[in-house]
């Protein structure tokens, strides 16, 4: 099956791109799941960055696979954080109040500079 | 469905599989594109059809090869109406908790129905739970002022 990310690190923080527009799928969205959570429990990654830029869709069954992830890196005492939320995601993001237990950041370059990684 | 003149409909029984619910919806959401509807509009709609579709498929027929899904959409420029009826037990959409309550905000489940709630004009659950009726119009004042609040507040400061 092919990969659903795409992965780059910058100075120790792995940043997540994602192939698909659409994250509804519900295959799609267990190997996604399954993708994110190899970073933390095989690649024993604790710095990741999301980047939404260019999804353009979550259903709430993704949602659930963020929240699944953001509990296992903050169990290995990691911060994931969150950037590139198009509009109509962010404010399904805002209406959940998922702020509550994500962090958001506006840019990937804020993101960055919340781990200490300066350009 | 009164005086408004669809564009597009579709009236169907499909089986209980997520990957056949998808096709259909990727259908639907291409005919709601080529009607016109964009941005949260569009937006809120894929995300109204793609829960109660989900939801239909896996909690009410919980994927049985036994049971079907009807599905009954109409798309025009200016209005969406979506039927949605499975043949599982159904249930009581006002007896789930608030998804963004301190203690469930971090849970991995029960946000879809009350998404569907917030993102259209109107909802209705007919039968015991396992029928539900969309109805999204497009550019609802309802949905005019989506962030009082500011993007300034809702992200992360160190």
């Amino acid at each position: 099956m092919a990969e659903r990310l795409v992965t780059l690190n910058v100075n120790g923080v792995t940043i997540v791109r994602f192939k698909d527009k659409r994250i509804v799928d519900a295959g799609n969205i267990e190997q996604m799941g399954d993708e994110m959570l190899q970073l933390v429990n095989a690649q024993h990654l604790k710095q990741i960055l999301l980047n939404f830029e260019g999804v353009e869709f979550l259903s709430s069954a993704a949602f659930n696979k963020l929240i699944e992830l953001n509990k296992a890196v903050k169990d290995v005492g990691g911060v994931l954080r969150i950037t590139g939320l198009r509009a109509e995601i962010l404010e399904a993001f805002k209406m959940l109040r998922l702020n509550k237990i994500f962090d958001i950041r506006k840019t990937e370059a804020d993101a960055l500079k919340a781990y200490g990684v300066t350009n | 469905m009164t005086e408004t003149s669809w564009t597009w409909t579709l009236h169907k029984k499909i089986p209980s599989s997520l990957p056949v619910a998808h096709q259909y919806l990727e259908t639907f959401l291409q005919a709601l594109k080529d009607a016109g509807w964009d941005g949260r509009d569009y937006f809120h709609v894929q995300m109204a059809s793609e829960e109660a579709l989900v939801n239909a498929v896996t909690h009410g027929n919980k994927e049985s090869p036994d049971k079907q899904v009807e599905i009954e959409l109409y798309i025009s420029p200016d209005l969406v109406n979506m039927r949605i009826k499975d043949e599982g037990a159904g249930f009581k959409p006002e007896s789930l908790p608030d998804p963004r309550s301190e203690e469930r905000v971090d849970m991995v489940h029960g946000r879809g129905v009350w998404l569907i709630k917030e993102m259209m004009s109107e909802v209705q659950y007919l039968g015991s739970g396992n029928e539900v009726i969309m109805i999204r119009r497009r550019h609802d004042p309802r949905f005019d002022e989506p962030d009082e609040d500011g993007d300034d507040d809702f992200f992360t400061e160190d």
